[in-house]
């Protein structure tokens, strides 16, 4: 378990921003903090990871202590079992990827590696240099480094909002898998409603330094509960008035799908907005996929 | 001819840009990350030869190690170092002399590296010398490549410190540089004409070589 409880002025675009944290974390949960720019995600990932000096406070990782305030202790980021994938990817430039996995391991473990180059498909990859690697694949290697360290706690400052949709959906689901087979506890900073709806346990929202709202991702994000049996995230992209009801149009994933909806319920949509597509269970069709 | 000017002024190139790669290392890596406030004076050290005239380091090299004063007496009678008007007191002024060409390279450098390289290194449980060895150094080749050179070049284009400590001994302190000089002033334009035609050729190549590897033209030429 995780407890954050720290406070750090930061010198931000807008002015000075008082961060101020006091959270708990449990041990294998997936974890997205969600927030505008310059709310300090960044700042409480790296806090986390000892590569900031909180300004007071104190933070415990499974009863150990990684930074207290009063008795002065800060383990240093080489002492703390956490990998980063920072948003840049951080991949070092004359290394080949296989290096870089490599370089990341402080125990040499051979069978380990050929499993994550399998799990993260960078077989063809290993040689080259990440100066050659598209953007997709950086990221899928900046991913298989971390966990070539077999850290406790995955750290992701927004690894997947440079990518376009198709790869970042097949990256998402890279994630999910492998927060549950490594037993991580995982942190995410992500801006994707979709995403953190999709990936995460728990959500927490930070404005202006301060945790503002936290809970499940459904609770945090969506006013009403619905019962609904499918539930999907998407985003408005066309809404047109037919007679008298409106068809709001919602890409899903890549998936295209057309809503029926009352003029009441899209007075606060526009084209743009994130959705959530919920249907009760009782008329859905069935269709045997033949492989 | 009398090569030993331009072995002697290669020699004194050659120690000094070593000695100078071994300081300058730890030197540029902690003015790329430190937040002292002693860092713009050590910086602005590093940096006055290039404005300075030699003749003015020369003249101070000159006072503090003379065997007049006391520092030069002490030197002497402890280290037995004689640093004026010998080959270890025109090592000593080189170094300082081209320190800003081999130390403004490699801090410009390593300041050009994204500082999460050095982060994810320390994620990942690397020391900070090792960070620099084995990350931050191997990205920046080119760099040090132009530094090396640079300095090279440099401590052999040097004239007016070499003059004012080291003299004029031959196989001692009288580097090609001060050769032509002597050689205009005797009136032999021939002699001046030999060393000045094989520092102009050995230096062109120098720098030829540099640009040609950090171009990356030659790695082409080799596919």
């Amino acid at each position: 378990m995780i407890k954050l409880n720290v406070s750090k002025s930061l010198d931000s675009v807008e002015g000075k921003i008082n961060l101020r944290l006091n959270l708990q974390i449990e041990k294998g949960q997936f974890v997205t903090i969600y927030g505008e720019s310059g709310a300090g995600k960044t700042s409480t990932l790296r806090m986390l990871a000892g590569l900031l000096q909180p300004d007071d406070g104190e933070v415990y990782v499974d009863n150990e202590v990684w930074f207290n305030k009063q008795n002065n202790i800060d383990r240093a980021p080489q002492k703390r079992k956490v990998a980063y994938v920072f948003q840049d990817y951080a991949l070092f430039p004359h290394l080949t990827v296989k290096g870089n996995l490599e370089f990341a391991q402080t125990t040499k473990d051979t069978a380990y590696l050929e499993e994550l180059i399998l799990k993260m498909e960078l077989g063809e990859l290993i040689n080259r240099k990440p100066a050659t690697l598209s953007g997709g694949q950086k990221q899928r290697v900046a991913l298989a480094r971390a966990l070539a360290q077999k850290p406790e706690i995955l750290l992701l400052d927004e690894p997947l909002a440079a990518l376009d949709i198709k790869i970042r959906l097949k990256l998402q689901e890279y994630l999910r898998q492998i927060h549950q087979e490594y037993n991580l506890t995982t942190i995410l900073i992500s801006h994707d409603l979709g995403e953190i709806i999709k990936l995460s346990d728990r959500v927490f929202v930070l404005e202006k330094g301060q945790i503002i709202k936290s809970g499940s991702p459904t609770e945090v994000f969506v006013d009403q509960q619905i019962s609904g049996k499918f539930k999907f995230t998407g985003e408005v992209t066309k809404i047109e008035k037919q007679e008298v009801v409106y068809i709001v149009t919602v890409l899903i994933d890549q998936n295209v799908v057309k809503v029926i909806a009352q003029e009441t319920e899209i007075n606060n949509l526009k084209i743009g907005d994130k959705v959530m597509v919920a249907s009760k269970a009782f008329n859905p069709l069935i269709y045997k996929i033949d492989e | 001819m009398d090569w030993a000017p331009i072995i002697l002024t290669f020699k004194l190139a050659l120690v000094t840009t070593v000695i100078l790669l071994l300081l300058s290392i730890p030197l540029s890596y902690w003015l790329s990350i430190s937040k002292s406030r002693f860092k713009p004076v050590i910086e602005t050290l590093v940096s006055m030869p290039l404005v300075l005239p030699p003749t003015v380091l020369g003249f101070y090299f000159l006072l503090a190690f003379s065997p007049g004063n006391s520092f030069g007496v002490w030197l002497n009678e402890w280290l037995g170092l004689k640093l004026v008007f010998s080959f270890t007191g025109l090592v000593l002024a080189s170094v300082i002399y081209s320190l800003p060409f081999m130390v403004h390279p490699i801090q410009s450098g390593l300041e050009s590296l994204s500082t999460t390289l050095s982060e994810a290194a320390y994620v990942m449980g690397k020391t900070k010398s090792q960070t620099l060895f084995q990350v931050l150094l191997p990205n920046i080749k080119p760099s040090i490549l132009t530094g090396i050179v640079l300095a090279f070049a440099h401590t052999v284009g040097e004239f007016g410190v070499v003059l004012m400590i080291g003299g004029n001994i031959p196989g001692q302190t009288k580097v090609a540089s001060i050769a032509i000089y002597d050689e205009v002033e005797a009136m032999n334009y021939g002699a001046a004409n030999f060393y000045s035609i094989v520092l102009l050729v050995i230096t062109f190549s120098i720098l030829l070589t540099v640009y040609l590897v950090n171009g990356g033209y030659l790695k082409r030429f080799w596919k």
